[in-house]
């Protein structure tokens, strides 16, 4: 692009100098000194300790469970949230009046941005003895343990993570051309033909979207599991906090972040290639 | 259909109203209704922990939401003016600031500083320690990114002939930034301030990492949670949940009022 500015060289560097910056001093910096960490030994009174070592990456499965939790519970929340959002986006971008479209999806989305401590502490109490389970012992559903359970991290993490999951879902169906539907129904299919031939491949973008951004976000989850698994079901987040502020085992947790950064970027890296491959939608959905 | 997106909504702010009324309730256990009362917030407000707390978050959250703003807008307007491999750097990078988690950004910034500092201290004649600068520049890396891509978004989609009729009409290259482009990024870099200062005062994991000595709300809730909550935390819980509504409603209509390309 040719400007008419006097000294664009001195300008664009001017610009980008403070990013730059800030990149390298509170992001790559910081990264560098985790994957030197990672082959170094733990210091006799905690820390770190040079040295070079697999070790540390060796180890890994002596936390082997975290992983194993993160790994199953984290797709599994990712894909309960999608089959309960798709429902709500559908009705807000099909089937709701227009007037109240915004108001309503805002709604949708506020929660998220409000004290999460404070919501999953209040999740606590809704399905600890004295909440939900009491009530299903009224009905005649005794002895029901939700707290600190797999279903109680699952729950939290539909209830977290909705918020996030139905944005993106609604952006593709409300694009969505209802002269397709029309033609689709005219040519002689069944509603339920038409939603599962039209409605559903065409909104498959926008589940792809929310799903990544929810698995990111469970992926490194530490309150979810903190409050609703109780310290029974744990997630790496637990086990990343145990290492570095309880028993200082440094060289470890930085093993442990590099296997978990790199899940999850081997997990982005496949759904760039696979899903946004030919659709076109490459924008990250932020808010 | 309309069942079940009403019981969605049901599920959703439940917990809020949990909160929200536990605050109101003039016994202490929060599963037993014994009355109405105001006094926690009253409470809440001449507890000096709570307060300093609040004071140190709002001004965590404030700072790093004028620097964020400022920086990722800076960011923005200097992509434009590069290509090929600069600006491939750049957006790799703004997207590893987005997608590493939380959790490693604040621990990988606690063992870098902390080592740097055990390193520099005995040479110096201050102490050098983490604080609440350390969560500025951890939230300022992240929202510095969201508000990049926003500002980014918005620059792609405006009209370039507008530039070009104002670099015609002789307005100098500073004259057509501040008259031209400034006010039709404006809506953008609002919408990202708001989203910088809500993201920075909801945070936990980061500033639970690097905070040093500070303490910041959350951090005061969720060491209040563990040794057994008290209205009073519903109270502020309450207010806080308020003014998120606020903001947030106001940035929503900001970026929709602008016509925010789809994302």
């Amino acid at each position: 692009m040719t400007r008419s500015a006097g000294r664009p060289q001195i300008l664009t560097a001017a610009l980008l100098a403070p990013a730059v910056l800030l990149f390298a001093v509170m992001l790559l910096a910081p990264l560098l000194v985790i994957v030197v960490f990672a082959f170094g030994e733990r210091a006799p009174a905690g820390g770190y300790a040079a040295a070079f070592t697999f070790d540390n990456f060796l180890n890994l499965p002596a936390r082997g469970k975290a992983f194993i939790n993160t790994l199953t519970l984290a797709p599994i929340g990712t894909l309960l949230t999608a089959v309960i959002a798709f429902p709500v986006a559908y009705f807000l971008a099909l089937r709701c009046d227009p007037k109240w479209r915004v108001t309503l999806l805002v709604l949708v989305m506020a929660p998220f941005w409000t004290s999460q401590l404070l919501r999953y502490y209040a999740w606590i109490m809704l399905l600890g003895a004295k909440g939900v389970p009491a009530w299903l012992s009224y009905l005649g559903f005794p002895d029901i343990r939700i707290i600190n359970t797999p279903w109680a991290v699952l729950i939290g993490a539909v209830y977290g993570y909705l918020p996030l999951m139905v944005p993106p879902i609604y952006v593709s169906l409300e694009k969505l051309d209802k002269r397709l539907l029309e033609a689709s129904s005219d040519l002689g299919a069944t509603p339920l033909r038409s939603f599962l031939q039209v409605t559903l491949p065409l909104a498959l973008p926008g589940v792809a979207t929310g799903a990544m951004l929810v698995f990111i976000l469970l992926m490194g989850d530490y309150i979810l599991p903190q409050y609703l698994g109780g310290g029974k079901v744990f997630f790496i987040g637990n086990a990343l906090v145990d290492l570095f502020l309880q028993s200082r085992n440094w060289p470890y947790g930085a093993a442990v972040s590099l296997a978990l950064v790199a899940i999850m970027f081997v997990t982005i890296l496949v759904y760039m290639r696979f899903v946004l491959g030919g659709s076109g939608q490459r924008r990250v959905a932020l808010v | 259909m309309r069942l079940y997106v009403m019981l969605i909504y049901v599920f959703l702010y439940a917990p809020i109203g949990f909160i929200v009324g536990g605050s109101f309730n003039s016994g202490k256990q929060a599963m037993v209704w014994q009355g109405f009362s105001l006094d926690w917030y009253g409470k809440a407000f001449s507890n000096p922990l709570i307060m300093e707390a609040l004071t140190t978050s709002l001004y965590i959250a404030l700072v790093n939401a004028v620097l964020s703003a400022i920086i990722g807008t800076l960011t923005a307007l200097g992509l434009q003016r590069v290509g090929g491999w600069t600006r491939a750097g750049f957006d790799a990078l703004i997207y590893i600031a987005i997608m590493v988690p939380g959790i490693v950004i604040g621990i990988s910034t606690l063992i870098a500083f902390v080592t740097v500092f055990d390193a520099v201290n005995p040479l110096l004649s201050v102490r050098l320690e983490m604080g609440a600068w350390a969560v500025i520049a951890a939230h300022v890396l992240f929202n510095t990114a969201v508000v990049a891509l926003l500002v980014r978004a918005r620059l792609q989609g405006m009209d370039r002939s507008l530039v070009e009729a104002s670099e015609d009409l002789y307005a100098t290259p500073f004259g057509t930034f501040r008259q031209v482009v400034l006010p039709l990024l404006a809506p953008s870099i609002l919408a990202g301030f708001l989203l910088a200062f809500t993201f920075s005062f909801e945070d936990f994991i980061i500033a639970y990492f690097v905070a040093g000595p500070d303490v910041t709300l959350p951090i005061y809730i969720f060491s209040s949670i563990r040794r057994g909550v008290t209205p009073e935390i519903n109270a502020v819980g309450s207010v806080v949940v308020l003014s998120s509504f606020i903001l947030l409603i106001a940035a929503q209509l900001i970026l929709r009022r602008s016509g925010r390309p789809a994302g």
